[in-house]
């Protein structure tokens, strides 16, 4: 066998092995139903969930829990997921500032007992994305 | 009034922009038809010439009439009104300019003309390439000015014009029903996070890069279709490797830019669109080795067909990646969608198809050698080399477009939710860290290979003395971090040792390369540079990433009982205002909130200013001076550089030296973005110090109900805990920012408040106008206390003041050392100077005369 045949078959085997890594290392949007299964299963790997933060009828943000001067690297907070099953998360860092005028919050982590930690935390906020508000300068 | 002048010039010029593209492709099409060029008819060529030229006028007058619409603040447009504001300094209004979608296209479109009038107008005797080259150029040139195009088609929409009015973009907005001429008075603004001088001049350094890339793909789908298989590589080569470097110096600043201005404490954040421009730029450097290697011995043509074509469908790829909005789940900052993804869609196939096609047609014809390669042999080694950075791009590659499979799998109905990796960074540091270990051993072997060549002997001879000062310099810093504390890390990690080891052996085998040919010609050693400067940024890497270290651990003290696994970081500090808390070897203390003042240097505390209506003036309740120099007197008016950054004064004291140094993080509290904040970094020559705000304390404070004191001149009362004298009050007749009439009265109390660094003087105000009182207290934010003067009995020579308490002001604050960031940096430098000899070291290679001129003997050591 030629040494160029060789050097490719390496290469090759490289490369499938890169894609069994990025599929092995590849996370999953899930549910919290899904996450706890998992951590059931003993199966710690990190996911990420999609959800809204609880809100009461009136609009506001209920069972928000943030005291800086106790503990600046406390936070906590209920997110409920799309299948509306409520989960306590708890993140070990500050509150993202515009945490409340979220819309849409991800988070990647995974269960621990019976918090959902996450180390991360994507804001979507209403603003950021869409279109911005003219109303806002005409009124000038 | 609106001017809707500007804009049609603007539209105008970028339909005759693109007019122009579809002549001058088409006339340079024909131009380079084998029939013509026999012929000796050049009516095709000056027609395609004419109308690149024309084409090229037009561009700069699109990029004329955007930048006046954002210059002379036409919020009529949408464009300007969207990126831009009236407070904008003049620098920013560029980088706003690049914003946009639109304008970051045209930046593209007007680098891409730049390339092209010099393409034709330099190497006079290479006239043969112009023709189909230039084809390839207009054609792509014809695309990219379609996404500036804005013009709807039925239910197509072909291109999103930057010259659309307010109007017509929001044609449902109320006020446009009311009122077809309303001009909006102030924009929306610049995104405050690419308010850095970074932004000015890093996209423009990008998007050369990627104009750049162009040149080397249009040579290569030139050789294919004229059949000239092997001489297109000579004239690519200073062009790839000036899309190289350019390239690579754009991702660097970008790095830079995020360091100094994004607080996720780092340089690279593997996000998508910084991989996305990282992908094909490993490839064109796997491109250009592999160009080098078939000019000295006709090997890896057809390698390098592919990796120059590879090289920029990867521009294409990731310019999709960025603006379709396909990442919008994945990724912070990529462009939203403006709809055109379809668009660019279809260009990504269209040149995938083109190119693939081409380049499989004509395969059997591109000459292979079928001479087997030995391992004592330079190529060999750098073919190797190419493969380990296509490797490494293909890696990133398959991660990054996670998000694509997804919406591919939906598109074809499969419901699937893969997301990127969670820990992404340790996803790919476990192949890149190899790579580049691979890279730079390969660099050092290859060299050494490469010039001293073929036999064994003399390989072993030359590698010999590299081989041992890398062991000598290694064992030393492994000796030095671990067991004396003089290194601000402990390198015990085998795998960081590892990469280490190889980085020096680049480096020292680089250097004996340079010394070697500084005999001969110093103007070769191009290569051994760059791969040196690519060694030091390993290195710089290892430790800048590898030993980073907060020192910000909460150490608090107080029990955690919640929740929490035992390991979780507890990486953020609560610093009370004025309350040093210790961090690692300094005594931190936040001491106040600050602004930039313009015109003067430094920053200028908030205390000893009054904020007045307008927010971008503010009036000096003391005076300003820095470094004794008085820049403002009591009562003067300042402009504020941006009212909305605040800047947050840090102590750090060295607690074993004493020395002492300040740092500014800056925050904003942004409506639309949370906060954003920017670190401050102290650089030491063998670490940086890099410090942000992660939190700040809420704006509006709560305070206690007021507490009044009867007091006489002369008293000493106790104030929360604090020992506060009563000077007694004075008259004034200036107040700063009220107007005094005749029969107007304003006293002014004076106070002095102990407190545990220092005294304060507090002047809260009375003031009779009108017949009203009105109180101006005093806030002093140290103490948490706010002083108001209430009322003046002359009779008694009583005076009643008023106190108010609340919480001492805090913030909250990380930080971290980064030890030898700045190899990186010097490295990048030196890999930049390398890529540039080899720029003037190849295009010089490409002047036939010179070569032809050279005595055969001299030609051996130039090794082609």
């Amino acid at each position: 066998m030629k040494k160029s045949h060789i050097i490719g078959i390496v290469i090759i085997g490289l490369a499938i092995m890169i894609i069994m890594s990025t599929a092995g290392d590849a996370s999953t949007y899930v549910s919290f139903g899904e996450a706890i299964e998992r951590a059931h299963d003993g199966d710690n790997s990190k996911v990420h969930v999609v959800g809204r933060l609880k809100k009461d009828p009136q609009g506001h943000i209920v069972n928000m829990q943030y005291d800086p001067v106790a503990d600046p690297n406390y936070f906590s907070f209920t997110l409920v997921d799309t299948n509306r099953v409520e989960q306590r998360v708890v993140y070990y860092n500050p509150k993202p500032q515009d945490f409340e005028r979220s819309e849409q919050v991800v988070i990647t982590g995974n269960m621990q007992q019976d918090v959902f930690v996450a180390d991360k935390i994507l804001l979507k906020c209403p603003s950021k994305y869409v279109e911005k508000d003219i109303n806002k300068t005409a009124s000038l | 009034m609106i001017n809707t002048l500007i804009g049609d010039i603007g539209h105008t010029s970028v339909i005759v922009a693109f007019v122009a593209a579809i002549v001058s492709s088409l006339a340079y099409f024909m131009a380079a038809r084998t029939k013509t060029e026999a012929t000796g008819d050049t009516s095709w060529r000056n027609l395609a010439r004419g109308a690149f030229y024309v084409h090229g006028v037009a561009v700069l007058m699109i990029v004329f009439s955007l930048f006046n619409i954002i210059y002379e603040h036409r919020y009529e447009y949408y464009y300007a009104w969207s990126h831009s504001s009236n407070h904008l300094p003049i620098h920013f209004m560029i980088s706003c300019f690049w914003e946009g979608q639109e304008g970051s296209f045209l930046l593209w479109i007007f680098w891409h003309v730049v390339l092209g009038v010099t393409l034709m107008n330099v190497g006079k005797k290479r006239k043969e390439w112009e023709a189909p080259v230039m084809a390839v150029f207009s054609f792509v040139q014809l695309f990219l000015t379609s996404m500036i195009l804005g013009i709807v088609i039925g239910d197509v929409k072909i291109g999103s014009s930057p010259f659309i009015l307010m109007r017509d973009f929001m044609a449902d907005a109320p006020v446009f029903k009311m009122d077809p001429n309303f001009l909006p008075q102030d924009g929306t603004g610049l995104n405050p996070l690419l308010q850095n001088y970074w932004m000015v001049i890093h996209p423009p350094t990008l998007f050369l890069g990627f104009a750049a890339t162009l040149v080397p793909f249009a040579f290569a789908m030139a050789g294919l279709w004229k059949g000239k298989f092997t001489e297109w590589v000579k004239p690519t080569l200073p062009w790839a490797h000036f899309a190289a470097v350019s390239l690579g110096i754009g991702i660097v600043m970008g790095a830079y830019w995020a360091y100094e201005t994004l607080n996720f404490g780092g340089y690279w954040n593997w996000d998508p669109v910084e991989n996305a421009v990282y992908i094909p730029w490993l490839v064109l450097v796997g491109a250009i080795h592999t160009m080098v290697a078939f000019r000295r011995s006709k090997q890896g043509l057809r390698a390098s067909f592919i990796l120059v074509i590879t090289s920029f469908l990867l521009v294409l790829y990731a310019t999709f990646l960025t603006r379709s909005g396909i990442l919008g789940n994945a990724s912070v900052h990529s462009f939203t969608d403006l709809g055109l993804s379809g668009q660019l869609f279809t260009y990504l196939a269209a040149f995938v198809v083109l190119a693939v096609g081409m380049l499989v047609y004509n395969w059997k014809k591109i000459p292979a050698t079928e001479k087997e390669l030995t391992t004592y042999n330079g190529e060999f080694w750098i073919f190797i080399g190419a493969a380990v950075l296509c490797l490494a791009s293909f890696q990133v590659l398959a991660t990054t477009s996670i998000p694509v499979y997804n919406s591919f799998m939906g598109f074809i109905g499969i419901e699937t939710n893969a997301a990127l990796p969670a820990d992404q960074i340790a996803h790919y540091t476990k192949f890149q860290l190899w790579a580049g270990m691979a890279v730079a051993i390969l660099s050092g072997i290859g060299q050494l290979l490469w010039w001293r060549k073929v036999d064994k002997a003399s390989f072993w001879d030359a590698i010999t003395m590299p081989g041992m000062l890398t062991l000598l310099f290694s064992s030393l810093i492994i000796i030095l971090s671990n067991k004396f504390a003089i290194l601000p890390f402990k390198l015990d990690n085998p795998v960081y040792i590892a990469l280490l080891v190889a980085s020096l052996f680049s480096v020292f085998a680089n250097l004996s390369i340079i010394l070697g040919l500084i005999h001969k010609k110093v103007s070769l050693s191009g290569g051994a540079v760059s791969h040196i400067g690519i060694a030091l940024m390993l290195i710089g890497i290892l430790f800048s990433s590898g030993y980073s270290k907060i020192i910000s651990q909460n150490n608090s003290g107080l029990l955690y009982s919640r929740e929490l696994p035992e390991d979780i970081n507890r990486d953020n500090v609560l610093l009370w205002r004025n309350q040093a808390v210790d961090m690692d070897k300094y005594s931190v203390s936040y001491r106040g909130k600050f602004f930039e003042v313009a015109g003067m240097p430094g920053y200028v505390n908030q205390e000893i200013l009054f904020r007045t209506n307008d927010e971008y003036k503010a009036i000096a309740r003391a005076q300003v001076k820095v470094n004794g120099k008085v820049y403002y007197n009591i009562g003067d008016t300042l402009d504020l550089e941006s009212p909305e950054n605040t800047y947050y004064e840090l102590e750090y004291k060295n607690r074993e030296t004493g020395k002492s140094f300040l740092l500014y993080p800056r925050a904003q509290v942004n409506p639309n973005m949370g906060l954003l904040a920017s670190p401050d970094i102290k650089s030491f020559a063998d670490r940086d110090l890099y410090t942000h705000v992660s939190s700040i304390a809420p704006e509006e404070k709560e305070w206690s109900a007021i507490k009044e004191y009867d007091i006489a001149m002369g008293d000493t009362i106790v104030l929360n805990d604090y020992i506060a004298v009563f000077h007694g009050v004075e008259m004034i007749n200036k107040v700063p920012g009220v107007e005094l009439k005749k029969g107007d009265v304003a006293v002014q109390a004076d106070m002095q408040i102990l407190g545990e660094a220092k005294s304060y003087h507090v002047h809260p105000l009375l003031i009779f106008k009108d017949g009203m009182a009105g109180y101006f207290p005093e806030e002093v934010a140290d103490l948490g206390m706010r002083v108001t003067l209430l009322n003046i009995d002359p009779a008694k020579e009583s005076f009643k003041i008023g106190v108010n308490t609340t919480q001492r002001e805090w913030i909250i604050l990380k930080a971290m050392e980064k030890p030898f960031v700045n190899i990186l940096w010097i490295g990048t430098l030196i890999m930049a100077l390398g890529f540039t000899m080899a720029i003037v070291r190849r295009s010089k290679d490409g002047v036939p005369v010179a070569n032809a001129a050279r005595p055969d003997k001299k030609r051996k050591a130039q090794v082609v």
